[in-house]
């Protein structure tokens, strides 16, 4: 069976700095992908090639079997490939059910499904999601008060409003509340098992991600350092020298 | 009593204003009819200025090419344009009957509408492509380059201008143009309120908020924008064609595509009643207006210090415009309080 997700030997190179060099990656429908690296490896530039945010100076990117490495971002996200940001991004000045509502989405109903009343669709279901991320009690507060980790935790129910069928996490559990932490994982392991959703995280906690993943990558000065299970990577030494500074 | 009632209300009073000022003001109904348009003005820029965030400067274009594409074709129904230009509009062999001239009313302020969106919709695939302040800056020239243009096309009377049809004696156009205005003023209201209360006012507020957020989530961004901008400049060109027939004579540079006065009037308008608001423009626009008078009659020769120094003031003390101020203030009285968002979300999904 073809990967979901199935990066090939990309390269990706900002002036002179080579942030990405041959870096081949394969994630299988219905897995828990990891992806780790000390800062500056070129996480969150795959990432951004992946979902089409620059592109990519050689190799290839198949989503469902189909090339997506010269689409655009709009595009991408419409074939259900979704991501959330490191810096959280969400509509400040709109009310959370707001930005629960505007995230549904619009891949078959085209132009006609936004001329409908703002309150017609999914009312129930980001009502039903912001429940799931524990916000259901700050749904009419502007997402711009929330507080950081208020506002992850909005950013990803709206992603999960918008029915991915992968979604890309770009640090879930940076700025959250230690104690939130563990609420998260099994949120993120739920919306895996519960909602189907493949997802691919970025993450610096060890322990969220060794409990999180069922396969890891890790990369280090932009090249792919190392994969396999969580055990395989907790044990690699070229994985702990490479976080501890020796690489 | 509920918000919405006071919406009403609200709305009732200024119809019921705005059907009497006839009988009650008569001697100021064409100060009056400039004030539904600039009303018009102030809610179209908003839609793009307030509700999606792209602060357009170059709005007064679709103003001036609605002008233009209503009077050309009031005149092209009925005599060649070019002659019409030549003999600078006035002489006895132009006359237009009672039924030519409300003909070409009824057809000139639709195409002059539709004149403005085409225009729109090229600029806007141009340069909607672009984010934020280059925007604004792309849009600075227009209204510069398209009186320039203008003032050098003859069909168009080029410099020196077009005369409007003149009517038969028979037609009070002071009283018509006012209605026109008003109406006008109302159908824009009514259409951005229901624009707003769609999906579609949602996520050109998410344009707004956070643009590369939406275009990660799959909105159609540009779509939208364009969207948005032709709908703004569909209102815009018909309240141009009512403005250049109660001007009765159309220039270039100075009524058309005056950016420096009405481009730059209609900004200031939705700012001072507040960007992204639905009556903030309407506020605005009528406070603006009226200080505006009130300084060209009483304070003229320092007339233009004075805007300045309200236009200072507006910036500096409201910031959020006073609708903005108000809710900021009272959130409960004149925003929507959580228990009437559930309602709506409630009956809504029902």
């Amino acid at each position: 069976m073809q990967p979901l997700l199935d990066v090939q030997n990309v390269s990706k190179a900002f002036g002179g700095v080579i942030a990405n060099k041959n870096v081949s990656l394969k994630v299988e429908k219905g897995q828990i992908a990891g992806l780790i690296g000390p800062n500056g490896s070129g996480k969150t530039t795959m990432f951004n090639s992946i979902v089409g945010y620059h592109p990519v100076d050689s190799g290839q990117i198949f989503f469902k079997g189909r090339e997506i490495s010269r689409l655009r971002v709009g595009a991408i996200a419409r074939l259900g490939l979704l991501r959330t940001f490191q810096q959280t991004r969400i509509y400040g000045k709109m009310t959370c059910m707001e930005n629960m509502l505007i995230s549904l989405p619009d891949r078959t109903g085209g132009f006609s499904s936004l001329l409908r009343s703002r309150h017609a669709l999914g009312v129930q279901r980001a009502k039903d999601l912001l429940e799931f991320v524990g916000l259901y009690s700050k749904r009419y507060l502007y997402a711009g008060d929330l507080s950081f980790g208020q506002q992850k935790l909005l950013e990803f129910a709206m992603a999960l409003i918008n029915e991915p069928e992968m979604l890309l996490l770009d640090e879930p559990t940076a700025g959250i509340n230690p104690t939130l932490i563990n609420g998260l994982i099994d949120r993120l392991k739920r919306a895996n098992k519960e909602l189907g959703i493949t997802l691919l995280v970025i993450e610096h906690n060890m322990r969220v991600i060794m409990n999180l993943a069922d396969h890891i990558y890790c990369l280090a000065h932009g090249e792919m350092l190392a994969e396999g299970s969580p055990e395989d990577i907790r044990n690699d030494s070229r994985v702990i020298d490479a976080y501890l500074g020796a690489h | 009593m509920t918000r919405k009632s006071y919406h009403l209300l609200a709305m009732l009073a200024l119809a019921a204003i705005g059907l009497a000022a006839p009988w009650l003001l008569p001697s100021y109904l064409s100060q009056f009819s400039k004030l539904w348009l600039f009303i018009v003005l102030a809610l179209t820029w908003d839609l793009m200025g307030g509700q999606m965030g792209y602060n357009s400067f170059g709005n007064v274009v679709f103003f001036g090419i609605g002008m233009y594409a209503t009077a050309a074709t009031q005149v092209a129904l009925y005599y060649p344009l070019a002659a019409y230009t030549a003999a600078k509009g006035g002489g006895t062999e132009f006359i237009f009957n009672t039924s030519q001239f409300f003909t070409g009313l009824a057809a000139g302020l639709p195409v002059g509408g539709l004149a403005a969106a085409i225009a729109a919709l090229a600029l806007g695939l141009i340069i909607l492509g672009m984010r934020g302040h280059y925007f604004a800056i792309a849009t600075l020239g227009l209204a510069i380059a398209a009186g320039e243009l203008a003032a050098g096309w003859d069909l168009i009377g080029a410099g020196s201008g077009m005369v409007t049809p003149t009517p038969p004696d028979s037609i009070d156009t002071t009283v018509l143009f006012y209605y026109l205005s008003l109406a006008l003023a109302a159908l824009t209201f009514l259409f951005l309120a229901w624009l707003y209360s769609t999906r579609f006012g949602l996520a050109i507020n998410a344009i707004r908020d956070d643009e590369d957020k939406a275009e990660a989530m799959g909105h159609h961004t540009t779509r939208n924008k364009v969207v948005a901008w032709v709908i703004s400049a569909f209102f815009l060109g018909i309240a141009g064609g009512i403005f250049g027939n109660l001007s009765k004579f159309i220039d270039p540079i100075d009524v058309a595509f005056n950016g420096a006065e009405i481009g730059v009037w209609m900004i200031l308008m939705a700012i001072l009643g507040g960007k992204g608001t639905l009556w903030g423009p309407v506020i605005g626009a009528g406070v603006f207006y009226i200080m505006k008078e009130l300084f060209w009659t009483y304070l003229l020769g320092w007339q233009r210090v004075a805007l300045g120094l309200l236009i200072v003031i507006i910036v500096v003390f409201f910031p959020q415009g006073i609708v903005g101020w108000l809710k900021e203030r009272w959130p409960g009285r004149f925003g929507p309080t959580a228990e009437e968002m559930e309602a709506a979300d409630a009956k809504g999904e029902a």
